[in-house]
């Protein structure tokens, strides 16, 4: 199954690092990033801009509204998010806890509904 | 059919429904964690059974035969569900499945553990965690379950279905864990089960049948657990401890059905056997030399019951027992108990000196103000002693308890 992780953290500290310190906080997301695609767990990820670039859209009655800034005004926002590929909750568990972004931020696990031609083979797992 | 036909069947499926029901269960879930539809198949093939063994008679392997019919249910269901090509290889999944549980009906693997270890998941509430499993090892229904843990049978219900509804969305295995991740998930399924026995143990007069069940319900399951992972010494210490409280239930009350504090309890109203069982217990856990939260408690009712033997107790032993929990598990709980056996060994100051700073769960928790009490009135202190009895008698529920603490209180010197 599927699962997505949705990095929520405070960016603010992120802002203030030095380039030696963003240099090692990077370093720690590119080695989970190995570490996930040398499991074959990997599908995809990326980090986000900060929230501060975000907009928001809704559509109501056919009228667009575009919005300044994201859609929740918390301390706490995406940043980024991985989608991997392993069998059940508890894997995905394991891999949320080794993330860097569980020890500056909190990583929250959601399973991916599975796309209609891959229902069949969802029981065979 | 006769009657007397009717009633041998009834009885026959209610023998297997214990038995069997949660190994069904989990067997029937254990590919696609949809606990709800194996539940629904099963039922259904419950109510077959009813039907059909007063006819035909209780077949050889009723387990097998309850299988049989609740995967053909399962399969009738998915065909209605899934018609057209996203059916094919799901249907013969199933097909392969029912043929390999024909073949191989007089083994059905017993996944009950996994089962558990899937209902006390982290990722499900712990609130729902011990009707989780009444429910689904157990067969208990919504009603049952609700009345039990006073909650609204619909609002139960509700809280069942999305607990089901997540272990089957949110993929989380029916999996023992890996010896790693053990000892934290295992403690989950044991407190589960400890919470459905406290529940049932919280009617001492044992008037409420329903809740009377529950205890008893809570030391089968514990011995399952107990049998079916016999190097863990923590469940073997959970089943001491429950069985060691279950011997003593006759002793609560009086004739008058009065509360009798432990220890103003006659030791021979005592289950001698289940004392004896729950001793044994203790001894083999003892010998994993692994001691736990749950060995700890179940080693401080022996000490209790031990008065049995030596008409003493002996609460320097208590007190370091608990001594040992605090620093297992600090909670305020375990330190008011600990005060109280400091009391009882070295005098009502020392006992008082011991007492944890009340937060604000404390503040609400109705053997603290029951602890202060006898503590302030033994060190000779009854204004203060009466005070922190009004404050226990204000939160008591049970109407015998409430009784015993107004006469303790009119009892003070004041």
């Amino acid at each position: 199954m599927q699962y997505m992780l949705l990095l929520n953290s405070d960016s603010a500290p992120f802002m203030k690092m030095s380039p030696q310190e963003m240099e090692k906080a990077m370093g720690a997301y590119f080695a989970y990033n190995d570490a996930l695609k040398k499991a074959k767990v990997f599908v995809a990820g990326d980090r986000l801009k900060p929230a501060s670039t975000a907009s928001t859209v809704r559509v109501t009655d056919g009228k667009t509204q575009v919005k300044d800034g994201p859609f929740a005004e918390t301390k706490e926002q995406l940043g980024g998010y991985y989608l991997i590929d392993v069998p059940d909750l508890d894997e995905a568990l394991k891999w949320a806890a080794k993330c860097p972004g569980a020890h500056h931020g909190i990583v929250e696990v959601r399973a991916v509904w599975p796309s209609a031609s891959d229902t069949a083979l969802e029981y065979k797992n | 059919m006769s009657l007397a036909g009717i009633e041998v069947a009834h009885r026959a499926a209610e023998a297997v429904a214990r038995q069997s029901y949660g190994k069904l269960v989990a067997f029937l879930a254990a590919r696609n964690q949809d606990v709800a539809s194996a539940e629904d198949a099963l039922a259904e093939a419950f109510a077959a059974a009813l039907a059909q063994w007063p006819i035909s008679g209780t077949p050889d392997n009723p387990e097998g035969w309850l299988l049989t019919v609740a995967r053909r249910k399962m399969i009738d269901t998915a065909r209605g569900q899934k018609r057209g090509v996203a059916a094919g290889p799901h249907m013969q999944l199933l097909s392969e499945d029912l043929a390999a549980a024909a073949e191989n009906q007089a083994q059905i693997p017993d996944s009950r553990l996994a089962l558990m270890f899937a209902c006390a998941h982290p990722a499900i509430d712990a609130a729902i965690r011990a009707p989780l499993i009444l429910q689904t090892v157990l067969g208990f229904d919504a009603a049952a379950i609700g009345s039990a843990f006073l909650v609204s049978p619909a609002a139960m219900g509700q809280r069942l279905v999305r607990a089901k509804t997540k272990i089957k969305l949110a993929g989380i295995a029916f999996r023992v864990p890996e010896q790693d991740d053990l000892a934290g998930r295992l403690e989950a399924v044991l407190d589960a089960i400890y919470a459905a026995f406290a529940e049932g143990w919280s009617d001492p007069e044992g008037t409420q049948t329903q809740r009377r069940n529950l205890a008893e319900e809570a030391i089968w399951l514990g011995q399952l657990v107990a049998a079916l992972m016999p190097g863990e010494p923590e469940a073997l210490g959970l089943s001491a401890l429950m069985l060691h409280a279950e011997a003593r239930r006759a002793a609560r009350r009086d004739a008058a059905g009065e509360y009798v504090p432990l220890s103003e309890q006659d030791p021979a109203l005592w289950n001698g056997a289940m004392i004896e069982a729950a001793e044994v217990l203790l001894f083999r856990a003892s010998r994993a030399g692994r001691i736990g939260r749950f060995q700890l408690e179940a080693a401080v009712q022996s000490a209790h019951a031990a008065r049995r033997v030596s008409g003493q107790t002996n609460w320097a032993a208590i007190e370091t027992l608990y001594d040992g929990l605090l620093t297992l598990n600090g909670s305020p709980v375990v330190a008011l108990n600990r005060a109280v056996a400091v009391g009882q060994s070295r005098g009502a100051a020392a006992g008082l000196a011991a007492m944890p700073e009340a937060d604000a769960a404390l503040e609400q928790y109705q053997p603290y103000w029951a602890a202060r009490a006898r503590l302030l009135a033994a060190a000779g202190q009854p204004g203060e002693a009466s005070v922190a009895y009004h404050q226990a008698i204000g939160l008591e529920s049970d109407p015998a308890v409430r009784r015993f603490l107004q006469r303790k209180r009119q009892a003070l010197h004041l």
